[in-house]
């Protein structure tokens, strides 16, 4: 995948998926069925991948498909079933001060989007487009290469925390 | 609209978190919140690979992965004190655990 | 002279000792490994592993040094050598190029072919021959011998974060071999001294593993490429310092005594960690020392940079080293056994600071502008330290707390001299000092084998007449300590005094300080030698003091608990030849050691340039990453031999000894006199008391953290968090009450109301905002958050 050599397919599909993306996980937190939402995150979820490939870093995309939709959402759907969340609609899944999030959330929408547009601006995504190396990115080649080479340490340190999250989460749940 | 602009990625990235936040503060529901908060990683996800990108470097994909792995450890552990409160209140509401109340 | 390590081999080799020497480490740890598997089933020849370990790496240690030796003297020729080709070509241009691929570089080429060989001091402009060479040449001091002796490195990239790399290595230079010597040596003689005096020890092997993995450290120390190695190797000697110092937990002052010099040592190490972290940053992230060093030296560190991480590291150093007021640990630290103190608390491990210091010397020299006109904090830390150290020497019963009192002192000599640019002179010091003080510290173990104490008061006494062959060295080290010509100490305190003196200014008073602390040190260890080898023996009564919960007592107890010591009450006796050969070995050295830097100006001039100076030639480092090569700001000079003040700070030592002579041995002067004057009683105890700065820290510092933190956080729950929500609306009622009582009543009554009720509405909203929720807590940080980044971005 080449980026920035012509943009406008590009753009067209960024732009669909993007639509789908912010309706889907708007609907993920007003939608009044906990299974429903769990649903359109996983459109979200898949949209986010769809972005990577257009982002040239097509291993993050597979990983993404591969760890949140095969793992994190089955995982959640889990959760939902063992916690006995009722199937169907539930009015009583929004609390009283909603109104406070909501006010958070447009702030915060309102400064990071004033931040953004002020300062990037119409700042293409390629840095330079004499860049060469900023043309190969994304090659799994070289996110191996980085993984095991440059970052091997933070690699392993990730790989403890794995552990230790999946002997806290047995300590957790297990039942004594 | 012929040049992929960084700021798309970033404002989307933007939408993204905001709904997540708003999920985090809104939703009486621990699983909803829990997905609310892959929402606000998700967002970060796109923020590192997008920078990557526009920096020309490898650094963002890969933090993007390491992102990933923590999220799944998040989760795990997030659902297990899920389940835990479940056991022990038998709700998941989160106005129910407010034992800190002064 | 950037990059000159990647060319080393090429034209001067190193010995094969010299490259390999990051060997001598790893067999130390080897054998603190083997020691720890097998030891147990080896019994008591566990210690066989140690000492076998220790006397390869001292033998290597010892070819190293001669490689070392011939190292110099080929860089010296090859300077030589090319100054002289030099000299006959004129200097050409076709020259330069290959000139700057050489490993030596000669400073001033033009002018070397006749060597100032008569005028050392005399300032040459270098630059007018050779283009080339005017930035490596300029302000240098010229010295008859200025050439360059590239330190020997090994590099190996452990692993690499990000674009850092994290090397691990070794870094061989003269300070390093010299030290490679010197815990090679005291090491071995230690081992071989503990196999006799811990023998039948219940944790015998433990003892001998942790000896080694001390000596792997600190071994692994003092040759470290870069700092991060630095820091590890600084806190694994602590380790083992905790485990030995802790040797016999079970007794409870021992166990705290452990715990003491481990949290003493944490609150420099913060230091450390923070220096360094700000040498990396501002050092262009570089961990390499010798790189370090040469970015400081040339400037290229900012100067605030420098006086940070110098400061910071200078806590490391006060704790690391004893410096006063974090120096309380290390008397507590003698509950060890005396080996232990021997090796790790008096010749190397306390000096590890002074090494650091002398390590990161191009960060101190700059940072804390030595050799510029106002008195440093180096200089200051290791004065005070003199006097502080030295003042409570004199009241310690304790004969191993009298010695480490004046460890204490001596490592404050070698800070001051270190502050007062002395850097030579610091190094020198050390190693003087590790043999002396190691012989003294074996030697009262020695003593203390014999008499199951260490209390010269209660139980020792007239020991000359039982072990005169202790006595006899431990006489030696002690006039070596006091300085009495021509005993090793004699010329090392010398260069010190005469290192402050010749800075001039405010300098001059650290001669003084200098001066009287010889006096005090041939004080205090006149009353030491009277005391335990003179007048009347006190011991000998030790049914009596059975019950007696003597920590010291206890560890010898242990210590001697093994059965072929049938005379355990009997008479003292002179102990057995793994004790004595080391004692004689540390007692010749004290003799010898100090002929190794003989100064060869002013009344010496006699002496031989061959002989002369050796330390100095051999071990001070000579490259850009030392303050005395290079574009230095300030002159890095060596002291000069001052007959006056030779002859003035012996003289000191002198009337010292003799005063104390008088007191002890002849019982004259107002004897008693702290019954009598209150005032006299009162710096008695002040001394006893040492200075209450264990009061300081335990009961003040400590106690008032911990009791007024707690009782503080429950009365701001109670009053500021609960009160302020009641407050608001009690002060409102107070105010309009005020209002109400004051102002016209009829006018104003319905403003009262309200306020009052507006204000217990306040109240009520501050309590509702307290709803146990996290996320309404959550929201509230987002907010709050949000509107802080938001006037941040309208702000800039």
């Amino acid at each position: 995948m080449i980026i920035a050599a012509d943009g406008f397919a590009q753009n067209v599909f960024f732009y669909v998926i993007a639509a789908a993306m912010a309706v889907s996980a708007i609907r993920v937190v007003t939608v009044k069925n906990v299974v429903h939402a769990a649903m359109y995150l996983v459109l979200v979820l898949a949209g986010v991948g769809a972005q990577f490939i257009l982002l040239a870093s097509e291993f993050v995309a597979a990983t993404q498909v591969l760890v949140y939709i095969g793992a994190v959402v089955v995982l959640v759907l889990f959760g939902v079933m063992l916690t006995r969340a009722k199937l169907g609609e539930d009015v009583n899944l929004t609390n009283d001060y909603w109104w406070l999030g909501a006010i958070s959330a447009v702030m915060v929408f309102g400064v990071m989007a004033y931040s953004l547009l002020d300062y990037y601006g119409d700042d293409p995504l390629g840095a330079e487009p004499g860049n060469v190396e900023s043309q190969i990115v994304g090659n799994t080649e070289q996110v191996s290469d980085a993984l095991f080479g440059q970052y091997l340490v933070p690699f392993e340190i990730i790989s403890v925390l794995l552990l230790g999250a999946l002997v806290g989460a047995i300590v957790l749940a297990r039942k004594d | 609209m012929d040049d992929v602009m960084l700021n798309q990625f970033l404002i989307l990235a933007a939408i993204l978190f905001s709904t997540g936040v708003y999920g985090v503060l809104a939703k009486k529901n621990a699983i909803l919140v829990l997905m609310s908060i892959e929402l606000i990683l998700n967002a970060v996800n796109i923020n590192l690979v997008a920078f990557g990108a526009h920096n020309g470097t490898i650094a963002g994909s890969v933090f993007a992965l390491f992102v990933i792995a923590v999220a799944a450890a998040e989760v795990g552990v997030g659902l297990a004190i899920v389940l835990l409160i479940y056991r022990n209140r038998h709700s998941v509401d989160l106005d129910d655990v407010a034992q800190m109340k002064g | 002279m950037t990059g000159y390590a990647a060319f080393a081999a090429e034209t001067v080799e190193a010995g094969w000792f010299l490259e390999h020497a990051y060997l001598v480490p790893l067999i130390m740890a080897a054998s603190f490994a083997i020691t720890l598997a097998i030891g147990k089933r080896l019994g008591k020849h566990a210690s066989w592993i140690g000492v076998a370990a220790i006397g390869t790496c001292f033998l290597f240690a010892i070819v190293a040094n001669v490689q070392w030796n011939s190292y110099v003297t080929d860089s010296e020729h090859a300077a030589e050598a090319e100054a002289d080709s030099h000299a006959e070509e004129g200097t050409t241009d076709e020259d330069a190029p290959a000139e700057e691929h050489s490993l030596v570089a000669p400073i001033a080429p033009g002018e070397s072919a006749a060597p100032a060989q008569e005028d050392d001091h005399s300032e040459e402009p270098a630059a007018e021959g050779d283009e080339e060479h005017a930035p490596a040449a300029e302000g240098e001091e010229e010295h008859a011998e200025e050439f360059e002796v590239v330190p020997v490195t090994q590099t190996w990239t452990w692993w690499t974060n990000g674009d850092v790399e994290f090397e691990a290595g070794m870094l061989l230079d003269g300070m390093a071999v010299m030290m490679l010597f010197v815990v090679t040596l005291i090491s071995l003689l230690v081992h071989v001294f503990s196999t006799d005096y811990v023998a039948g020890d219940r944790r015998y092997t433990h003892y001998f593993a942790f000896l080694s993995l001390f000596s792997a450290a600190m071994l692994g120390f003092v040759m470290a490429q870069n700092t991060l190695q630095l820091i590890t190797m600084w806190e694994l000697v602590g380790v083992c310092s905790f485990a030995l110092i802790g040797h016999w937990w079970e007794e409870k002052p021992n166990s705290d005594a452990a715990l003491k010099a481990f949290l003493t040592n944490r609150v420099g190490d913060v230091g450390l960690l923070v220096g360094m972290i700000t040498l990396f940053f501002a050092a262009d992230q570089t961990f390499d020392i010798v790189e370090i060093n040469t970015l400081a030296n040339d400037g290229a560190i900012t100067h605030t940079a420098l006086v940070v991480s110098s400061l910071c590291l200078l806590a490391a150093v006060m704790s690391k080293s004893g410096q006063f007021i974090l120096h309380t640990w290390l008397p507590d630290a003698m509950a060890g056994p005396t080996p232990v103190s021997a090796l790790i608390h008096a010749a190397t491990m306390v000096v590890a600071g002074v090494f650091m210091v002398a390590r990161m010397y191009g960060v101190f020299w700059n940072g804390l502008v030595i050799g510029g006109s106002s008195v440093n904090a180096l200089a200051v830390v290791g004065g005070v330290t003199v006097l502080g150290g030295a003042g409570l020497a004199f009241v310690q019963s304790d004969i191993k707390k009298v010695l480490a009192y004046s460890t204490i002192s001596q490592l404050g000599y070698m800070v001051m001299a270190l502050g007062v640019g002395a850097w030579t002179a610091a190094l020198f010091h050390l190693f003087t000092h590790a043999f002396f003080k190691a012989g003294l510290f074996l030697g009262a173990g020695s003593v203390a084998h014999s008499v199951h104490s260490f209390d010269m008061k209660k139980d020792m006494g007239g020991m000359y007449r039982f072990m005169p062959k202790t006595a006899w060295t431990f006489f030696i080290c002690t006039g070596a300590l006091i300085g009495i010509f021509p005993l090793a100490g004699f010329w090392s305190k010398d260069e010190i005094l005469a290192g402050a003196d010749q800075l001039g200014s405010g300098y001059s008073v650290f001669m003084i300080v200098g001066t009287i602390g010889a006096f005090m040190t041939a004080a205090y260890m006149t009353r030491l030698i009277y005391l335990t080898f003179f007048g009347e023996y006190r011991g000998g009564h030790h049914e009596v003091e059975q019950g007696r919960a003597d920590a010291d007592e206890h560890e010898l107890e242990d210590a001697m608990d093994h059965g072929d010591h049938a005379e355990h009450h009997g008479d003292p006796h002179e102990s057995g030849n793994r004790i004595l050969v080391p004692l004689y070995i540390l007692a010749t050295l004290a003799v010898v050691a100090g002929f190794t830097n003989l100064p060869d100006t002013g009344a010496l001039s006699f002496i031989p340039k061959g002989l002369a100076l050796r330390f100095e030639h051999l071990f001070e480092p000579k490259g850009a990453y030392f303050p005395s090569f290079g574009a230095v700001e300030g002159a890095f000079s060596h002291p000069e031999f001052s007959w006056q003040i030779a002859v003035g700070s012996s003289l000191v030592g002198l009337l010292g000894i003799a005063l104390a002579y008088a007191w002890f041995f002849k019982g004259l002067g107002p004897h008693g006199i702290t019954q009598r004057s209150r005032l006299a009683r009162a710096g008695h105890t002040f001394l006893v008391e040492k200075y209450y700065l264990d009061h300081l820290y335990t009961g003040i510092i400590a106690g008032g953290i911990k009791g007024p933190i707690a009782k503080g956080a429950n009365w701001f729950n109670k009053h500021v968090l609960d009160g302020a929500v009641d407050g608001v609306g009690k002060s409102a009622v107070v105010g309009g009450q005020f209002v109400y009582n004051t102002i016209d009543q009829k006018l104003v009554d319905g403003i009262v109301d309200g306020s009052g009720v507006t204000a217990e509405g306040g109240g009520e909203v501050f309590r509702q905002m307290q709803t146990g929720k996290v996320q309404q807590y959550a929201a509230i940080l987002f907010v709050a958050s949000v509107v802080l980044a938001g006037t941040f971005i309208i702000v800039i």
